[in-house]
């Protein structure tokens, strides 16, 4: 059966969705991520989207769903790389993921994560955008 | 009897034609800025020539018959150029209709028995009317392939994607925003966000002549889809008028950073990649 690696990098743990996802694939996604930043304490997860060319409804909520999640588990997580056509597609399917960080590459959400964890580090965070 | 009256009008075509061409010099509205008397004359002259040696029994009473398959092939041609150069409706309709004028006239002089005269009208008059019936939807074809292309065309060269900085991506919007141009502008900006990994767009709303409900949807969609490309948004250009009508519909901006003017969001931008614009100095006096 098929699996999404999910490494670990320091505190953050990293997700490369190399193939294009069908239902289960995702649903197992969406558990083993939760088991992990509660086995691994990770404080950011870094979900990289950049070779996912079709997405439907039910993806763009397990993905929401995964961020919502990590959130709860002090974990910020940044979805980097999606292509146009993809964000196009969700908006028009009333999905802006809201609560959501994305970047454009992996070297962007890298320091995305960095500066958020820096931020609840130190002051409590002020940003408008939190749910 | 019938042939009568179709061989008169053939044999006084030159009467015919002179006639049309009076009723057309007479005519108030004659453009003769936009064509002049000779062109004028060569047309007509075509035009009725088709006309006439179409004209038979068996076809006067059906203007739809494949005889006068050229007839209508000259008045298409006739009524798409007139769209092109400009003409209005009224000037091309009353080109057609001088014609009648010309036809029935003749026929009033030749034919002396008022009922043959009546019923050959008649049928005259019918054939003219469907032929203008042609003219003008040909006419309004013309127009409408003037208006497709440029349509076209502005939707072509109104939704440029400017680098205005490293990172920095302005969008100038002007003219509505309808929901297929708010497509075409998304796709361009992201595609471009992806090209120059840009991480701040600049929507400059300042040539949109008004933001309903709908256009105000169609901007919180742009944004949101830049935002899930890791961009960040900035809507400038916010006119006061814009500022009352987005807040009577009660639509709700405060997520999106809105600035007045371009050069604002532009200064917006600098702070949020912490570039700072300072004016230059003379380092060389205090470095000698």
């Amino acid at each position: 059966m098929e699996k999404i690696p999910i490494l670990r990098m320091g505190p953050f743990l990293l997700v490369t969705i190399q193939v294009d996802l069908y239902d289960r694939l995702a649903e197992n996604l969406e558990s083993d991520l939760v088991q992990m930043v509660s086995k691994t304490g990770a404080q950011g997860v870094l979900i990289d989207i950049s070779a996912v060319s079709i997405i439907d409804s039910f993806m763009g909520r397990i993905i929401g769903n995964i961020a919502s999640m990590s959130k709860i588990m002090d974990a910020e997580t940044v979805v980097v790389g999606m292509q146009p056509a993809v964000a196009i597609t969700l908006i028009e399917l009333g999905l802006p993921l809201k609560g959501v960080h994305c970047a454009l590459n992996v070297e962007r959400g890298m320091e995305l994560l960095r500066s958020r964890i820096a931020l609840t580090d130190g002051t409590p965070d002020d940003d408008a955008d939190t749910e | 009897m019938k042939n009568e009256s179709i061989k008169i009008l053939q044999k006084r075509k030159k009467a015919i034609l002179e006639l049309w061409m009076k009723n057309q010099l007479a005519e108030e509205g004659l453009r003769d800025d936009l064509m002049n008397n000779e062109d004028l004359r060569v047309q007509s002259e075509e035009l009725l020539d088709a006309l006439l040696n179409n004209l038979s029994d068996d076809t006067v009473g059906d203007a739809e018959s494949s005889q006068f398959d050229t007839v209508t092939d000259i008045l298409a041609g006739i009524s798409v150029s007139r769209a092109r150069q400009g003409f209005s409706p009224r000037e091309t309709g009353v080109y057609v209709f001088s014609l009648k004028d010309a036809l029935l006239e003749t026929l009033q002089q030749e034919i002396k028995d008022p009922v043959i005269l009546y019923a050959q009208s008649l049928k005259i008059s019918k054939l003219i009317d469907s032929f203008g019936i042609v003219t003008f939807e040909t006419f309004i074809k013309g127009r409408e392939e003037v208006i497709l292309r440029q349509t076209d065309e502005i939707a072509e060269i109104s939704t440029p994607v400017i680098r205005v900085w490293d990172g920095i991506l302005a969008l100038p919007i002007i003219g509505t925003l309808d929901s297929s141009r708010t497509q075409i502008v998304m796709e361009n900006l992201l595609q471009e966000i992806v090209e120059s990994g840009s991480s701040i767009a600049i929507l400059d709303i300042s040539g949109v002549p008004a933001v309903d409900s709908l256009v105000a949807q169609h901007l919180i969609k742009t944004v949101s889809a830049t935002r899930l490309m890791g961009a960040e948004c900035i809507i400038s250009g916010i006119r006061p008028e814009i500022a009352q009508t987005v807040v009577h519909l009660g639509i709700d901006l405060s997520q999106i950073i809105t600035k007045a003017s371009l050069a604002s969001a532009l200064r917006t931008a600098y702070t949020m990649l912490q570039l700072e614009v300072v004016k230059k100095r003379r380092f060389e006096k205090e470095n000698a």
